[in-house]
């Protein structure tokens, strides 16, 4: 029983480190017109806190315990939905560009 | 559902997350990379009502979706209808209520646990609270920051050095007295302390310097989810907070080298502001200003225009105008590039996006390596609400707020056309001698109505 709780923990340590070395690889060249479009949908990601909001409110008992997990689950589903929409936003407006380069150069 | 086969769908989802930063890494799949994030988030959040509960249907279920169904009502308009000008502190806001939310998970989490809780997840807690309430406290400050509800300047206050580090000593202290002795007072007087300190943290941070703070801060709520998943032991969590902590932590220190400012200096500018110089005292000198007519027979008679966009022409949504203005200058011979300042706006990548929303040719945007070598061949240069990345100061004067950031050489050029509202220095609250130099005329109002008399004064012509 403990021997498999340990080899849990190295394993959550192991996915803890690898996630930070991809984290570093996956931006480390990127242009400074997309750094405002980057921050807000790695700021969409971290939503994903849900699922722990979700979880806890199952948990929930007491009535304070409840209160604070629908909070949690409200304030998590703001930061997820309303990120990644509003990253979405952002980013239509460069979807335009090379589209119309082509539109006028190669297409017709 | 097994708890395998939840770890499996999970882990999909993380991957969905990988992709999605690597998308958002390049102009072309940025869309995409958005896309399938939100698909991993969606997955994540679907797969946990069949595992949760042990496949039955989970306790407070329909308070949980209500609250969602609450949290979409709110997120998605405020995230349709923000205006494009204001995005910046809208992120801030998202990234902080994340914040507030892992902080919550993890105290409830805390309370149910109550002395079962193993001393690696009363620390983690611990953890999630401090960085989740600092995360939450900080960016509303940024937000107010941001959308002018309060001074966009550094708050400095008497003592502020000392009382800043006297917090972040009583949050320490408070930390280690909930791992000491756990319960439910010490987490509290922990989680109080740090939103207060959140709130110090950022006070004394000046406005050029907020994006960079926002930044920070969505790191810091990436490294409290992550967290919060070693608390309850959800993988996908970790993989999702750490990715984002990791690439957030990158970004900042990408986005502080675009700014040309240590992020050493603006995190510990709290701890080693002083008094900044006033700005008010240069304002009776003389400055050279002229009518719409003035600036568009300039204009008419140059060879080639630089146009650098600011805030100031976003403020006035004047971006349209603009893009009218080069049309007619082009159709006039003159050749007509924008002058694009990496942190232009409110953010870094904020004046390509306004442009771009006027469908400005992708070609004509210049950005600074490229442009500041042109300056001396060119005749006019035309700043349309844009200050601080054009102010020399940046170069001339060490300790000014600003100084060290790399900016427009725009003073090489023939003659440089200023659009402003008015005297008010920017949104870095610093003078710009630039203003009263000789070559410089200034045309007072809203960048939009002034360009309108432009375009006008041109066409008659």
């Amino acid at each position: 029983m403990v021997s498999e709780l340990m080899s849990n923990e190295i394993a959550l340590l192991a996915i803890f480190l690898l996630s930070v070395f991809v984290g570093f690889e996956v931006v480390s060249k990127v242009s400074t017109t997309l750094h405002t479009p980057l921050m807000s949908g790695a700021n969409a990601i971290h939503g994903v806190i849900l699922v722990g909001a979700i979880v806890v409110a199952d948990h929930a008992k007491t009535t304070l315990e409840i209160s604070l997990a629908i909070a949690a689950v409200i304030l998590a589903t703001i930061n997820m939905v309303g990120g990644f929409v509003v990253t979405d936003r952002m980013l239509q407006m460069f979807k335009g560009k090379p589209k119309q380069k082509k539109d006028a150069g190669e297409d017709k | 559902m097994s708890r395998n086969l939840y770890d499996l769908i999970g882990l999909a989802a993380g991957i969905c997350f990988i992709l999605a930063l690597k998308g958002l890494s390049s102009p072309k799949s940025a869309r995409k990379g958005n896309l399938i994030g939100a698909l991993g988030a969606t997955i994540a959040t679907v797969i946990v009502f069949f595992y949760a509960n042990e496949g039955r249907a989970l306790n407070n279920q329909t308070l949980i979706l209500a609250a969602i169904g609450f949290g979409v009502l709110v997120g998605v308009p405020a995230a349709r209808k923000v205006q494009m000008t204001q995005m910046p502190q809208l992120v801030a806001l998202f990234n902080g209520v994340g914040g507030g939310a892992a902080a919550l998970v993890a105290i409830v989490e805390y309370l149910k646990l109550g002395s079962d809780a193993t001393t690696a997840v009363v620390i983690a807690t611990v953890f999630t609270v401090i960085v989740g309430c600092v995360s939450f406290s900080g960016s509303i400050v940024t937000f107010l920051k941001l959308q002018e509800l309060m001074t966009t300047r550094p708050v400095i206050f008497p003592f502020g050095r000392q009382i800043i580090a006297l917090t972040l000593i009583g949050v320490l202290v408070s930390g280690g007295w909930v791992i000491a002795s756990g319960g439910t007072t010490p987490l509290l007087v922990n989680g109080l302390l740090s939103l207060i300190f959140g709130v110090l943290f950022v006070l004394p941070v000046g406005g050029a310097d907020v994006p960079i703070v926002i930044s920070l801060l969505n790191a810091f709520t990436g490294l409290t989810v992550a967290a919060s998943g070693y608390v309850l032991q959800t993988t996908l969590l970790i993989i999702a907070g750490t990715l984002v902590g990791a690439s957030g932590t990158i970004l900042t220190k990408l986005m502080a080298e675009a700014m040309g400012r240590s992020l050493f200096g603006t995190l510990f500018g709290a701890f080693t502001a002083t008094a900044q110089q006033s700005s008010g005292t240069a304002d009776v000198r003389p400055v050279k200003s002229g009518s719409a007519e003035d600036v568009a027979i300039l204009l008419n008679y140059a060879q080639r225009v630089v146009i650098v966009p600011g805030f100031g022409l976003a403020v006035a949504q004047a971006q349209h105008t603009v893009r009218e203005l080069a049309d007619l200058l082009a159709a006039k011979g003159v050749e007509v590039a924008y002058g694009i300042h990496p942190v232009a706006g409110r953010m870094p990548g904020h004046m390509n996006v306004l442009l771009a929303e006027a469908n400005v040719p992708y070609e004509q945007l210049v950005e600074m390596e490229e442009i500041n070598p042109t300056f001396p061949q060119t005749d006019v240069v035309l700043v349309v609400g844009a200050n601080d990345v054009v102010n020399p100061a940046a170069k001339t004067t060490p300790g000014c707020p600003i100084y060290g950031m790399p900016i427009l050489d725009v003073s090489l050029a023939g003659n440089v056309i200023f659009l402003k509202r008015s005297m008010r220095p920017g949104f870095a609250g610093i003078e710009n001698e630039l203003l009263y130099e000789a070559k410089t005329t200034l045309l007072f109002g809203d960048a939009k109505d002034s360009l309108t008399k432009v375009v006008s004064s041109l066409k008659s012509l």
